[in-house]
């Protein structure tokens, strides 16, 4: 192996002590990490824009800085690079929400995750690839690229975060941002075989993420360990003035938890098996992978019972109103006025702004988001909005009582995170409902407002990663990183090593300097 | 195509008329509703701006306390139940002036319900409108339609956006339907959007500009053949901004209305406009139920928390309010209804006050604001309070005429040299030595010219015919250059004419 592949197959925390050591610079990872993503880009497609010039400028500054002393206050992941999803707003770099209406908008204002990152002097590669705004499990409706499954690339990285999970899995960067409104980084995480964290809601501000379901977004960290999840975790979250949501709470010991938990004893920890999530529609090696993580969790010391949460059941069918119907409302906005793509009308049709408005929205959006945004517009209609809007806010406060009961029991919930491993592409595009029943795990967590959180859990008989997912209390996230950090390093002893061992990488075979 | 009026007077006799106003306030905090982007009448187009007032992609939300705090006044004032708890709400329309094409505006759980306010009309009456709440939103941007004529959006051949306004903090003050009102429905329209003017003037929440667009009113208005029947057919003429325009569209809706029903025809649900060029109501969009906004809780925004102790604390700094610091000053002043209706729709009180707090007597200070500077600022097409001139200024020249300094004319010109730009009063006084000539050698000398050129005069005074007087008067007072003191010269001339 070259020094470069050495380099960016390090974790983030691993970089980070390398940096501290001196025995690299910012420059030389965002270098190699740059090398590695014109690699990859050909057959994996995660990024839609990389900010090579900006990121060389912020590795430098930060190297600077350091070379200078000037480093009190910093974190840990000082200096290490990081891609940033397409549907977080990035100063001076084009932001798209992988959408043809908003192509050639560069916004001038910095969300507030990336605010923090600047000032952790974390470079920022690039935006990488998504649904349209966010809204798909497989990453196939973005308007602009296919993003492949660095795993088998022709199957799908799971969606809608599928650009940042295929970067970090395929070794384009070491870190990621993703938006998770119904699992979107937890199950690209588990299709392509990384770690994936959906935060508190408001534990970390959405100040700059494009909204999507505004009552779900949360963004959170992609990763290759639970660590640098952790770190990363800690970089961007804490109260924010400028959300509304935002909790004004400090941050629990993120890094803290996962470090204690590598230490692979649970002993006093309860953990629950949340019942309704699993059985039918759950591919055989999903599950089998869970059952011996769970034992794997039992080895350690945790006290494993089963949960009942009765109202997860209908998690689904009140996702497909809450979120449709702020999808509806959000996306109004983008209407050719102000920003982003304007089409006028056909010739022969009145040259009106609502004409203007009705061709600009007929072309900008996908299919996928219209499908959407018709849902909602008929949801929160005058009449309909009790019976539609109105019944599944109630299954929302339901599965927060589901959620409160059963965290008087046990200190996590855990469930598989995705019902199957990565599917081809084109299998579920035409079957909008099969392609919604991939979140089915992953919902309760953003209809309760609770952190969850996706790790490997081995390869499924395919050959293709598993993702093992724990709940945990609202503003107790750090309860999750202590057996997940357990659990990933046990699997790691059992398996001799991380899965992406098994992954081929030709990409970084090409790798030299 | 003009409508058929039926005479007013008729309209009523036949008719009941039952209204309801919608009062936008804008409320004048500095910053916007919410995002800290600056508010200022007449900026630059599209120079009050933040990624929140545009409604960037990303961007979201923060309520700003002070326009709560703002609004809580208001519903105190209005004597509303303030709800500890409100909720914001979208309001989903498309539309160019609106950035996120949703208003953001409360619904189902507005800040302040259920009040009233006492409207005491000219005659003394004083008429109860009932307040079904008062809630906080967000104003829209404005559009500029150009090509057209008068600006109007027909016609026009493109239109430009200006958003400074978008996300200025509004108050909507929604009165319950107003029955019982009868003939006098537009006189009491007028004078409760008057008295709610006067009301956030004195809580200091808005600048009360009509002209500026910081309050405007919807007018509902429907008829119905007696008092008790079920409510007629409404229609609901938008953003009226004139006092005088609220009265009259109030006026016109029922003229207008009652020839309609009287012919036997129905009311269109629909939504007017007030033309001030034609003096008559215009129909513009046809409303029905088929209007829906979708509302729905801002999920960007958490419930508005006011707690009881908080307010309290507002309630302590309320100020007096206008109908009651009226009476106060009414009788302290010793005004006459008429005098105090004057100067209450001229704007005067605080004038008045201030020229009184300042060392001049009550009628001195009514006697300049409400006459001489009335018509000075009706000249110049200003507001007394934009008059260059101070009730400092006036209390001064008040109290040169109570020392014997100034008479009635110097005063004047005194007055006119401040608004001039020249000084004080009493630089202007001493700029142009202006100075009552009281020295009785001068003046005697004066008048004994007077009598000598004017024999008849003096006969037929001499003779107890006063009145020719003032000819006397008259040529001391040319020949001392207007400095003489009258009252003087007219003691002098008696005790003369007495002693021949």
């Amino acid at each position: 192996m070259t020094q470069q592949t050495e380099l960016v197959t390090l974790s983030a925390a691993q970089m980070a002590e390398a940096i501290n050591a001196g025995e690299v610079s910012s420059r030389e990872l965002v270098e190699a990490q740059l090398a590695a993503i014109d690699a990859a880009e050909p057959s994996i497609q995660a990024f839609l824009q990389v900010s090579r010039d900006q990121a060389l400028q912020q590795a430098d500054d930060f190297d600077a800085r350091r070379q200078s002393g000037d480093v009190d206050g910093l974190p840990e992941l000082a200096g290490v690079p990081i891609a940033v999803k397409d549907m977080i707003v990035t100063k001076g770099i084009a932001t798209t929400a992988a959408s043809k209406i908003l192509e050639g908008w560069i916004p001038p204002y910095d969300a507030t995750v990336v605010r923090k990152l600047k000032h952790a002097g974390m470079p920022i590669l690039g935006k990488t690839n998504l649904d349209e705004f966010a809204q798909g499990s497989s990453t196939e409706h973005s308007a602009y690229q296919t993003t492949h499954n660095p795993w088998d690339t022709s199957r799908v990285p799971g969606g809608s975060g599928g650009g940042s999970a295929s970067a970090v899995a395929a070794f384009e960067a070491p870190l990621a941002l993703g938006t998770d409104t119904g699992g979107s980084i937890r199950q690209p995480g588990a299709l392509t075989g990384t770690v994936g964290v959906k935060p508190t809601y408001g534990g970390v501000s959405r100040f700059g993420a494009i909204a999507m379901a505004s009552s779900l977004d949360q963004i959170g960290p992609v990763s290759r360990t639970v660590l640098d999840a952790a770190l990363l975790h800690e970089v961007i979250g804490g109260y924010d003035e400028r959300d509304s949501t935002s909790i004004p709470k400090p941050l629990g010991k993120l890094a803290d938890a996962a470090r204690e938990g590598q230490r692979q004893d649970l002993h006093g920890m309860r953990v629950g098996l949340v019942k309704e999530i699993g059985g039918e529609g759950f591919q055989p090696g999903v599950e089998a992978r869970f059952r011996e993580a769970v034992s794997a969790l039992e080895a350690m010391g945790a006290e494993v019972v089963e949960v009942s949460c009765p109202h997860f059941s209908y998690s689904l069918g009140a996702y497909y109103i809450i979120m449709p119907s702020e999808v509806s409302s959000n996306l109004a906005r983008y209407d050719g006025m102000r920003y982003g793509l304007r089409v006028m009308p056909p010739e022969g049709k009145a040259q009106t702004a609502a004409n203007m408005m009705a061709a600009t929205r007929e072309q900008g959006f996908g299919d996928e988001v219209k499908r959407r945004i018709i849902l909602g517009t008929y949801a929160l209609s005058a009449g309909y909005y009790d019976a539609w809007y109105g019944s599944a806010q109630k299954v929302r406060t339901l599965i927060i009582r589901d959620f409160a009961q059963a965290f008087e029991q046990v200190d996590v919930l855990v469930s598989p995170t995705s019902p199957s491993t990565a599917f081809k592409f084109g299998e579920k595009m035409d079957d909008p409902l099969t392609m919604y029943l991939n979140d089915v795990a992953t919902i309760p967590a953003n209809l309760a407002g609770v952190p969850a959180m996706s790790i490997p859990a081995g390869l499924s008989d395919d050959g293709l990663p598993v993702g093992f997912q724990f709940f945990a209390p609202q503003m107790k996230d750090e309860v999750m990183y202590k057996p997940a950090a357990a659990l990933e390093a046990a699997l790691l002893e059992q398996q001799h090593g991380p899965i992406w061992q098994s992954m081929n990488t030709p990409w970084l075979d090409g790798l030299n300097k | 195509m003009a409508d058929k009026l039926m005479k007013y007077a008729d309209a009523v006799s036949k008719f009941d008329p039952v209204f309801g106003l919608e009062v936008h306030v804008e409320l004048s905090t500095n910053t916007k509703l919410f995002c800290p982007a600056h508010i200022e009448f007449g900026g630059e187009p599209n120079s009050q701006l933040t990624p929140v007032s545009l409604g960037l992609p990303g961007s979201l939300p923060v309520v700003n306390k002070t326009a709560i705090d703002y609004a809580v006044k208001l519903g105190l004032a209005l004597h509303c139940e303030i709800a500890e708890w409100s909720q914001f709400a979208r309001k989903n329309y498309f539309y160019p002036d609106m950035p996120r094409d949703y208003q953001i505006s409360q619904y189902d759980k507005p800040l302040n319900g259920n009040g009233y306010l006492d409207v005491e009309l000219d005659d003394g009456e004083i008429f109860r409108v009932q307040i079904e709440r008062a809630h906080v939103e967000d104003d829209a941007g404005k559009n500029t339609h150009v090509g057209g004529a008068d600006g109007r959006i027909e016609g026009a051949d493109h239109s430009l956006c200006d958003y400074n306004r978008a996300g200025v903090p509004l108050v909507e003050i929604v009165t319950k339907p107003v029955e019982g009102a009868g003939e006098r429905a537009p006189e009491i329209a007028g004078a409760y959007v008057r008295a709610i003017r006067d009301i956030v003037k004195a809580l200091n929440i808005s600048h009360a500009r009509m002209e500026q667009g910081n309050m405007r009113a919807d007018v509902n208005v429907s008829l119905r053949r007696n008092e008790g029947d079920p409510l007629g057919t409404r229609s609901e003429t938008k953003n009226v901004n004139t006092f005088k325009g609220i009265e009259k569209t109030m006026a016109y809706e029922i003229r207008r209305q009652a020839a309609i029903l009287d012919a036997g025809g129905e009311i269109l649900q629909e939504t007017r406009h007030w033309d001030e060029s034609s003096q008559s109501t215009a129909g513009g969009r046809v409303k029905s139920d088929a209007d829906d906004y979708r509302y729905f809780p801002d999920p960007d925004l958490v419930m508005v928390h006011v707690t009881s102790d908080h307010i309290e604390e507002l309630a302590k700094q309320m100020p007096e309010m206008p109908r009651e610091r009226r009476a106060r000053l009414k009788s302290e002043w010793g005004f006459s209804d008429l005098e105090m209706r004057d100067a209450v729709n001229a704007d005067a009180l605080d004038l008045i006050e201030a020229t009184v707090q300042a060392g001049a007597k009550a009628s001195g200070a009514r006697k300049w604001w409400m006459g001489e500077l009335s018509r000075e600022a009706n000249a110049r097409d200003l507001t007394l309070a934009e008059l260059p001139i101070t009730p400092e200024d006036v209390a001064q020249v008040e109290a040169l005429i109570a020392k014997g300094s100034l008479n009635d004319k110097l005063a004047k010109q005194t007055v006119s040299g401040v608004l001039a730009g020249e000084g004080t009063p009493e630089e202007v006084v001493s700029k142009h030595g202006y100075q009552v000539v009281s020295d009785d050698g001068a003046l005697l000398a004066a008048i004994d010219e007077a009598f000598a050129a004017n024999p008849d005069i003096v006969e037929k005074l001499k003779a107890g015919n006063m009145k020719p007087m003032g000819a006397i008067i008259g040529s001391v007072m040319k020949a001392t250059h207007g400095q003489a003191d009258a009252k003087a010269v007219r003691s002098i001339v008696s005790e003369k004419i007495a002693s021949l």
